[in-house]
């Protein structure tokens, strides 16, 4: 197993981020790793980009990933992925969730949504894989599960087992949302070998 | 959720603080929400055997808390660095009175400004109100740390500043549980000699204080949270707070002083620790506040030479300071459209500010909150935002400097809770004054940027239980303000006709703008209306598309395009709403010349 990595979560405010984090981060603990996990609360929950930052090891100082030094991104949008090009390094992946949302200045019409912007990742060889999580969650029934489903998809980078994460959403999610969480994981893990 | 051994959590540091001031025995708390202080109290008011409250300022929350502190309880403030600000006025005189129960006031500063209008660095106080001040680097240091300083407070007889920082407060780490602590019953106890700071009084207690600071440094020498790390080399480091973090990430053999309580330091420790070096470095976020004590005890070290004095900081910046050399070349980051916060689609403030940026030669006085963003395009109606409660009076200060020539475009806004803090001083003072500045409260029925917590206008308690509710008319016209409307933001044609009489009006008046936040639970739970565009009816116009609405985009057209929609040649585009952001506000509706949007029924 990987004794220390760093695993940085992007997206747009609303689109379920922080559960996303927590879920990754419950499934590190339980595998006996050390986490910190850092967020940004207040101003940016207002539709602006949010980000966590979710670091495992055998002990964890630093809340902060260091630019060039996150292993994974889950990107749950585009640009959200584009955006943080600086803490990539050349082995790190690129979970990206197909989504497009609009920033204000393009929905405005005084800006334009970047085209082909996951290949300024790909042309500095980075291990892109891009899944349409809302596709896989309309699959399993439930629109707001898109988020787990990126967790599952990530997962597939991770040396933890996969019942480690299935026993965190039976222990950190609402009974009534279980299964279908359960469901949008392994959707979401299959995505990726698909 | 715990993790596999059943005595540990998974906690933020403002949860793991909340649980730490259960586990002093802590009876009352008092504070104001702020970013990212606002979890310590939220969290706190789910224990029992604690009273928590949200007061309508620091000043006031201090204060509270000095007073169950005189009764003899442990006690709690909370707020955010700018928020003692407010508070330094209790501050600085409770270290002359000292306390009874353990007093700590925990700021919780923003280096970087994620949500915050200056990046203060609020250790200053601890040097200039002579108090002692402990600073954690994670959740697990901050619940433990949280006992010592109300050990500390209760045997040095003085509060104690606990200062904390977004990447404290907003991380998650694990933390070990422990227990509630047995503490005195309150009692009244008279020691006026103590506590009623007449100036003969505050001589003898300015004696004492400079008695306690003796005591407390000798205390700082000894202290297990002020504690040597040893390691290798001759390059050393002193830190604390979340800096000690990036320096162990960084430079993970270098010998350490991490520092606990950054105030007052151990002189002796530093001497020692340095004498045993050849080059130490002081890492530290935004003021050289150690660096300067240093030096002034003639100890030569880096700092803020080669450290940024401003921003946060990462194990990257610390690296790359002293070995830049050791660090690789970052991929360059691309040119992308920025993700400001943006209002929410049906927020009511929007009313309000569609109306100000359709008045061109206004000046609007802003202030802190959510509607703070109706500065951002394109709306783009907000022309100052200095601190809170500041948009009443400087309005009035701006009348006032411009006399006539000013009448009719002099204009405050703020949210409800926001003139609770501090507007309500100001608008009496204009009154008093004089002033033909209008002022518009935002009336949400909530503290809606630091996540809905109530005030006294909401008619809720901290815990949810039904409270008084302000009457913010009444107040208004108990001030002596005589002209006071209330307006109903969403409607957006009559909202705009209201503010331009009144702002034109000679006098001062005060325009109450009601209408709940959207992303109040019992909001977010109402069923609403859905607009929906008729595309076919839109000329393009962008009236609605000016409004900032999260749920309206434009898509342009090319004249080729234009025409093959059934367009006019010229038109540049059309506006459309996507229905599942949109909050049924109606706003975008009302200002529809061209009956492109329309409401559809009802829906579940």
């Amino acid at each position: 197993m990987k004794p220390s990595g760093n695993i940085l979560f992007s997206g747009v405010g609303g689109q379920g981020i922080l559960l996303a984090s927590e879920l990754t981060a419950h499934a590190q603990l339980a595998a006996g790793f050390d986490v910190k996990k850092s967020e940004v609360h207040g101003m940016a929950q207002r539709g602006g980009s949010v980000e966590a930052h979710l670091r495992y090891g055998m002990k964890v100082y630093s809340p902060l990933i260091d630019p060039g030094s996150a292993d994974i991104l889950v990107a749950f949008e585009i640009l959200e992925a584009a955006r943080y090009l600086p803490y990539l390094h050349k082995d790190s992946a690129v979970v990206v969730n197909t989504q497009k949302i609009l920033p204000p200045s393009v929905a405005l019409g005084k800006a334009s949504y970047p085209n082909d912007i996951l290949n300024e990742l790909t042309s500095r060889q980075i291990n892109v894989v891009a899944i349409d999580a809302f596709a896989v969650a309309q699959k399993v029934g439930e629109l707001r599960t898109a988020n787990v489903a990126m967790v599952g998809a990530m997962s597939n980078f991770l040396a933890v087992d996969q019942e480690i994460f299935l026993q965190v959403i039976d222990t950190t999610i609402k009974e009534q949302f279980r299964e279908v969480n359960k469901k949008a994981f392994k959707a979401g893990r299959a995505a990726v070998h698909a | 959720m715990a993790d596999k051994q059943q005595n540990t959590l998974w906690l933020s540091g403002n949860e793991a603080i909340a649980l730490g001031a259960w586990e002093a025995g802590v009876r009352v708390a008092s504070g104001y929400p702020g970013t990212p202080s606002t979890e310590i109290m939220e969290n706190l008011s789910g224990y029992e055997g604690v009273y928590t409250e949200w007061a309508p300022n620091e000043k006031v929350g201090l204060e509270v808390a000095i007073g169950a502190s005189f009764a003899g309880a442990r006690a709690l403030a909370t707020m955010k660095h700018v928020g003692l600000n407010v508070a330094a006025d209790p501050l600085f005189t409770s270290a002359y009175t000292g306390v009874r129960g353990g007093l700590v006031i925990i700021t919780a500063d923003d280096p970087e400004m994620h949500s915050s209008q200056n990046e203060q660095d609020n250790r200053n106080y601890a040097f200039a109100a002579k108090m002692p001040m402990m600073e954690p680097s994670d959740p697990a240091e901050a619940k433990a740390m949280l006992q010592r300083a109300y050990s500390i407070s209760e045997e040095m007889d003085t509060p104690v500043l606990f200062r904390i920082t977004t990447r404290i407060a907003h991380v998650k780490g694990v933390v070990p549980k422990g227990e509630r602590s047995a503490t005195a019953e309150p009692t009244i106890e008279k020691t006026p000699a103590k506590l009623v700071m007449l100036p003969g009084l505050a001589k003898q207690r300015r004696i004492a204080m400079e008695e306690r600071m003796a005591k407390l440094r000798a205390l700082a020498e000894t202290l297990p949270e002020n504690r040597v790390e040893p390691g290798e080399g001759r390059r050393g480091f002193i830190c604390a707070g979340v800096a000690y973090n990036y320096v162990k990430e960084a430079f993970p053999k270098a010998p350490v002083l991490k520092l606990g309580l950054v105030w007052p330091l151990p002189e002796q420790k530093i001497r020692e620790f340095a004498a045993g070096l050849d080059e130490l470095v002081v890492v530290e976020e935004l003021d050289p506040f150690l660096e300067l004590h240093l030096k002034a005890m003639g100890i030569a070290c880096h700092g803020k030479d080669i450290i940024p004095n401003r921003g946060e900081l990462n194990s990257f910046i610390v690296r790359k300071a002293l070995e830049p050399a050791s660090v690789g070349n970052l991929f360059t980051p691309l040119e992308l459209p920025m993700r400001p916060p943006n209002m929410c689609a049906g927020c009511p403030h929007r009313g309000i500010f569609y109306g100000l940026s359709r008045m061109k030669d206004i000046f609007v006085s802003g202030d802190i909150g959510c509607y703070t963003l109706g500065f951002l395009p394109p709306l783009s109606a907000m022309d100052a935002c200095v601190c809170m409660g500041a948009s009443v009076t400087m309005a009035h200060g701006m009348a006032k400097a411009l006399g006539e020539t000013g009448k009719g475009k002099v204009v405050a806004v703020l949210g409800d809770s926001t003139f609770m803090h501090s507007g309500i001083t100001g608008l009496l003072n204009a009154v008093y004054n004089g002033s033909y500045a209008s002022v518009i409260i935002l009336d949400n029925r909530t503290t809606a940027m630091t996540g809905h917590q109530p005030n006294p206008a909401s008619g809720q308690s901290i815990r949810g239980n039904a409270a008084p509710q302000l009457d913010l008319e009444k107040l208004c016209r108990a001030l002596g303000v005589e002209r006071v409307v209330v307006v109903n933001p969403h409607d957006v044609e009559s909202t705009r006709k209201i503010l331009k009489e009144e702002i034109e009006s000679p006098d001062l008046s005060v325009i109450i703008s009601r209408a709940p936040c959207v992303l109040l639970p019992e909001e977010v739970k109402r069923k609403k209306p859905v607009y929906y565009t008729r595309t076919e009816n839109c000329t393009g116009c962008t009236l609605c598309v000016n409004m900032g609405c999260p749920a309206i985009s434009w898509t342009p057209l090319s004249p080729e395009e234009a025409v093959a929609k059934g367009y006019r040649e010229r038109q540049k585009g059309f506006a459309a709403i996507t229905e599942v952001q949109c909050n049924g506000c109606g706003q975008c509706a009302a200002v529809c010349k061209f009956e492109a949007i329309t409401r559809r029924e009802e829906i579940a």
